[in-house]
């Protein structure tokens, strides 16, 4: 059974990293949720022991692969995020799904700042606003998430 | 096993360790070059996932094709049938204007331009890192795409190849802000290098002194210099000429051939194999006839 439950981690972040690299249409593109980060902020919360810098660091490693950016960038920008959540899950389990969702946006900030930096210091790039509506789309996902994995969990009694 | 202590290093060095470990590898990868060799087999381990990712657009496009109807394939067919007409026309006339070019070069003891080998790919994949202009296709190593290989639409120049994997393969468009072509004016030879600016629609011509003679509509090709893109494909035409003189350089900038927004088919290009010796009467007619038909 506990091989079992393995995978459902597993496959659940893998199914955000096919959704990370999907294609959509340009206009929806600017939008997408950052999958990969929400996924993982959800495991981190709810089974720190089970997910936390490493898997993040990880799952950043494979975003560098399927993205083609230097490798290291994204599962730096993963790994810090997701600290901050494994560092303080006792305090950010008692807030309600919405003050959560703040906190998800912020923790989305930090993460396409991070990002952004990165890039900025090995390529020449500006920074435009847009880079930042990810945040917006990623708060107002992260109830229906919350509530759907923390059906699969509950359902398959993941420890 | 929940328990309250926790297993392995804690939290801070793991964090440590992770930063650590990542600074490592964007150094080794961006300034080494270190993982030249091995993301062939990276990207050969994620390959399913890009799969899976581009299921939907490939069923929507089969269902798609399945639902066209009679009338809209009648009117394709038309189309087609009179864009044949036209162009095989037009091969005719560079047949005879090729074998008289052949011939002039021969007289000028210049080498004939040979014919190179072709193949025609599709778009997989568009990437949505938005610093970054990228794409994937769906030839890869077995097909025999190389690092820094050109690829062309049926307009003009899209990029080149920057990843290869084993079936599918990554290509850094020619707008990306790390991307600069080499190019020359048709109207005068003036060279210029051509850099990306991040937009789908600009390229920047770098160090242009203003008394250079460029103009709005001037039509620009690879002039073959910096030995990646083969000489003579059509790249951009310059859309502005601003002649500030407050500035050391005129800012000129172009509008690509290439329609990058809406790329579907896309050409790779060999310049140093000629097309094998069977299919050598096949390449000389218009590449959308046949795909694959350098194999």
């Amino acid at each position: 059974m506990l091989r079992a439950r393995h995978y459902v981690i597993a496959s659940t972040i893998l199914v955000a990293l096919v959704l990370q690299i999907m294609p959509l249409p340009i206009q929806a593109d600017l939008y997408r949720p950052d999958w990969v980060l929400i996924v993982l902020a959800y495991w981190t919360m709810a089974l720190p022991h089970r997910v936390n810098v490493g898997v993040a660091f990880l799952a950043g490693l494979a975003m560098d692969i399927l993205l083609g950016t230097a490798l290291g960038i994204h599962s730096l920008a993963l790994s810090a995020s997701v600290y901050v959540l494994a560092a303080n899950y006792q305090r950010l389990r008692n807030y309600s799904v919405w003050q959560q969702a703040i906190i998800i946006g912020l923790l989305c900030s930090l993460y396409h700042l991070v990002l952004f930096w990165l890039q900025h210091l090995l390529t020449d790039i500006p920074f435009q606003f847009a880079y930042l509506w990810p945040i917006f789309s990623s708060m107002i996902l992260w109830p229906w998430i919350f509530w759907l994995l923390r059906k699969l969990r509950r359902q398959l009694t993941i420890t | 096993m929940d328990t309250i202590f926790t297993r392995g290093p804690s939290l801070n060095n793991r964090l440590a360790l992770a930063i650590a470990l990542s600074v490592l590898l964007i150094f080794a990868d961006h300034k080494l070059d270190a993982f030249q060799s091995t993301r062939v087999y990276l990207n050969s381990i994620m390959s399913p996932l890009q799969y899976i990712a581009n299921l939907p657009k490939v069923l929507l496009n089969e269902s798609a094709q399945r639902l066209t109807s009679h009338q809209a394939l009648l009117a394709d067919n038309e189309r087609l049938t009179n864009q044949n007409l036209k162009m095989s026309e037009q091969l005719q006339r560079f047949n005879v204007l090729q074998a008289e070019n052949a011939e002039l070069r021969k007289l000028l003891d210049v080498p004939v331009k040979p014919q190179v080998r072709k193949m025609v790919a599709e778009l997989m994949a568009v990437d949505n890192n938005p610093f970054s202009q990228q794409i994937m296709i769906n030839k890869g190593a077995l097909d025999g795409v190389y690092l820094s290989q050109s690829v062309l639409d049926d307009r003009g120049i899209v990029g080149q190849v920057m990843e290869v994997g084993t079936t599918n393969s990554r290509v850094v468009l020619i707008s990306d802000v790390t991307h600069a072509i080499p190019v020359r004016s048709l109207r005068n030879n003036i060279r210029f290098v051509a850099t990306g600016n991040g937009a789908f629609d600009e390229l920047f011509l770098e160090h242009v002194p203003h008394s250079v003679d460029v103009q709005e509509g001037d039509m620009l090709v690879s002039s073959g210099l910096g030995e990646v893109f083969p000489e003579g494909y059509p790249v951009a035409r310059v859309s502005s000429v601003v002649h500030d003189e407050g500035r050391p350089f005129a800012t000129v900038t172009a509008q690509p051939l290439a329609r990058l927004d809406r790329l579907k088919h896309l050409l790779l290009l060999w310049p140093q194999q000629r097309p094998d010796a069977d299919t050598e009467q096949q390449a000389q007619e218009p590449q959308s006839a046949a795909s694959q038909q350098g194999e």
